[in-house]
């Protein structure tokens, strides 16, 4: 019982990680209209100026506290530089366009901060445990993790249904030559929007860094994740990209945790293993695909989409 | 989205696949030996693919970049870790460059994928890292050698040394792929205790081990074994520390640490138990001459990628000065190879009727250099002179 437990924690932190990337993605992506694959190099970058900072600064919360505006002006200087004169474009142009940003920016991480890597070194106390429940120790540093993840989650809810930049946000996702209509400068909306994205990705590469260590390409693999969460939560719903998120983290774990064990009861060790390792990453794909059938816009579209 | 990715891949491989044919019949002239190498040079494991080309130029270095007297070309490709590119890297090799040897390939998936079409060119392989059991068995090949080891003799050198420290009750975590089947096969095969639990992760993207700790924690083992190569062994061994296990279950591992992880493992890898085939410390004058060489050229310590791709040089440059260059007589080339006539950083070198080698594995563990500086250092010997157990199964 406490193994579940533990595993779902594990699953719920691995879902908050996706969620805070998934967020930028996904208002992005609703709002601009834009494919942005170059969002897993943000999150990336995000994490290297976290450990660059945090070298300089000798302290894991300084290093975040700058790399989170450094994330946010790296993503609004590309949004100007590069992707602003893609908007026109069809979703084929800005595939290859941000395509090309991630070979871009792996390489821009390979010249600046070398090939082997980085780790980021947290205090003391957050490098050990605490019980959570008796007998159940778990890593401080992803219950951390988890905090910090709800915590972005409710700013997030109260901004976008709370504040008038989220009724613009909210109102972008459903119906953007309005917005602009209505007298709306989009441009600086969009820029603002873009920004918002980038430090949400930045903040999510930055808090999977002590965990995974920072790396080229770390940016990716869970990228795809992110994009499979948008597309089961529905393209511009932040709401639906948290379900969606909760749910890819805790099938992903779950199914790691439990499916070779169940297998293991009527298959031999090695073909449990291999057949759950399969299943378990199917899983999720098999949810994208179930999702799809039955609601082909997501569990949660934006109105008027 | 998916038509996006569709066209493409249909303009990649439309690239790959247009024919360049300039420069092929002026490459038959020239008195040139062409070895094409694989490994991985991008990506996060870019550093280990580095490791074995900074080696690899080092030996060619010593040899004067000659081998037999003939001027060495080597073209270095990047398989991106990709058994897909890899395959396709290396048909280039063939087909354009139509190279002398090939060699490299760090990872067993890579290989596999990709070694089919040098032996059916009859062109001449030395694997410098993985050594899947397919090639090693009935799938045995004259013109496969593997200059590095085969899979299974690490890992069956950690099943050894745990029966030495008396561990009974066993806990196993690999990537599920051919080296981590190798893998996990090579310690059951000596281990004489109760596996009472394994896990085979996702391979090469799941970085997140979290659910395998957590289960590691509920089964309480005396011990245990891990094989996760290049990145994922920093990674590892970062979450079990911070799942606080480090101190309570100790951890045996296999190609886990090595000189590029090490520089970011650091004390996260002391007082665990490894096994391998090298390290700096062996006492041989070429291992010695390979070490402060490359420590001088690439202000770097090397790791065992390197040392066997420095081996692998060796080892061609000796099979061509045996046939004095005259690489057309294959027979004459591949029983000059099987010789391994040179001077191993492993001290002596011979191979197994399957053309891999047989060799000693060594108990080692990291060791502090200094405040910043880490080395991995020999402590005893698992296994003398080593043959593979799948070298039975191949009729050669």
């Amino acid at each position: 019982m406490l193994l579940i437990f533990e595993q779902f924690l594990n699953g719920l932190q691995i879902a908050l990680l996706l969620f805070l990337l998934a967020a930028g993605l996904t208002l992005v992506f609703g709002i601009m209209d834009m494919v942005n694959l170059a969002h897993g190099s943000l999150y990336m970058m995000g994490a290297y100026f976290a450990a660059v900072f945090t070298e300089w600064t000798g302290s894991f919360f300084l290093g975040a506290a700058l790399a989170l505006p450094a994330g946010a002006l790296l993503g609004i200087v590309t949004e100007i530089i590069a992707l602003r004169t893609l908007y026109t474009r069809d979703h084929l142009d800005q595939v290859l366009a941000t395509f090309g940003l991630i070979l871009f920016f792996n390489e821009l991480a390979r010249l600046m901060f070398g090939a082997g890597g980085m780790t980021i070194e947290t205090p003391n106390w957050l490098q050990g445990q605490i019980e959570i429940l008796p007998g159940l120790p778990y890593p401080s540093y992803r219950f951390l993790i988890i905090l910090v993840g709800l915590l972005c989650a409710a700013f997030l809810y109260v901004l976008v249904q709370r504040t008038r930049l989220g009724m613009l946000i909210r109102a972008g996702a459903s119906n953007r030559e309005m917005v602009g209509a209505l007298g709306i400068n989009i441009k600086q909306l969009f820029t603002l929007v873009f920004g918002l994205g980038s430090a949400l990705a930045a903040l999510a590469g930055l808090m999977a860094g002590p965990v995974t260590t920072v790396q080229i390409g770390m940016g990716d693999n869970i990228l795809i994740l992110a994009l499979v969460v948008i597309v089961i939560g529905g393209i511009g719903s932040l709401p639906g990209a948290f379900i969606a998120a909760l749910a890819i983290g805790i099938i992903d774990t779950m199914g790691r945790a439990f499916l070779p064990n169940m297998l293991g009861a009527f298959l031999s060790p090695s073909d449990a293993s291999t057949l759950a390792t399969a299943l378990s990453s199917m899983l999720i794909y098999i949810l994208m695909a179930a999702v799809l059938v039955l609601r082909p816009a997501g569990l949660f579209p934006a109105p008027g989409r | 989205m998916r038509p996006a990715f569709q066209t493409l891949a249909l303009l990649s491989t439309a690239l790959m696949a247009f024919p360049f044919a300039a420069d092929d019949a002026a490459a038959q002239a020239a008195k040139k030996i062409k070895i094409g190498f694989v490994t991985t040079l991008s990506g996060p494991n870019a550093a280990y693919g580095r490791d074995m080309q900074n080696a690899f130029n080092l030996a060619l270095d010593h040899l004067g970049k000659k081998m037999g007297g003939v001027p060495v070309e080597v073209i270095y490709e990047d398989d991106e870790q990709k058994p897909e590119v890899g395959k396709q890297k290396t048909e280039k090799l063939l087909q354009r460059d139509k190279v002398d040897f090939v060699a490299g390939y760090i990872w067993s998936n890579v290989l596999l994928a990709s070694y089919k079409p040098v032996l059916d060119a009859q062109t001449f392989l030395i694997g410098t890292n993985a050594g899947p059991s397919q090639l090693a068995g009935e799938g045995c090949s004259p013109y496969f050698f593997a200059a590095s080891w085969q899979n299974d003799q690490n890992h069956m050198a950690v099943g050894e040394l745990l029966n030495q420290k008396g561990v009974k009750k066993l806990y196993m975590v690999a990537p599920n792929y051919a080296a981590g089947v190798d893998g996990t096969n090579g310690v059951k095969s000596l281990f004489k205790g109760q596996v009472i639990g394994q896990d085979m992760t996702k391979w090469p993207d799941q970085l997140d081990f979290s659910g395998e700790i957590s289960k590691i924690r509920a089964a309480k083992p005396e011990a245990v074994y891990v094989f996760f190569p290049g990145r994922a062994g920093v990674q590892f061994f970062q979450q079990y520390s911070q799942a606080g296990l480090k101190k309570d279950i100790p951890v045996y591992s296999a190609f886990t640490i090595d000189a590029v992880t090490l520089k970011l493992q650091k004390d996260l890898v002391l007082d665990t138990y490894l096994t391998s085939t090298w390290a700096t410390d062996l006492p041989y004058a070429a291992n010695q001459k390979f070490v402060a060489d490359y420590k001088k050229k690439y202000n770097e310590t090397p790791a065992f990628y390197g040392a066997q791709s420095y081996d692998a040089a060796n080892l061609i440059a000796s099979a061509v000065t045996a046939t004095k260059g005259n690489l057309k007589d294959k027979k004459a080339v591949g029983a000059a190879l099987k010789a391994a006539k040179f001077d191993s950083v492993r001290g002596p070198f011979k191979f197994g009727n399957n053309n891999f080698p047989i060799q000693n594995v060594y108990q080692q563990e990291a060791y502090k250099v200094s405040d910043t500086e880490y080395d991995l250092r020999t402590v005893s010997t698992v296994l003398t002179a080593h043959t593979d157990p799948h070298a039975a199964k191949c009729k050669m």
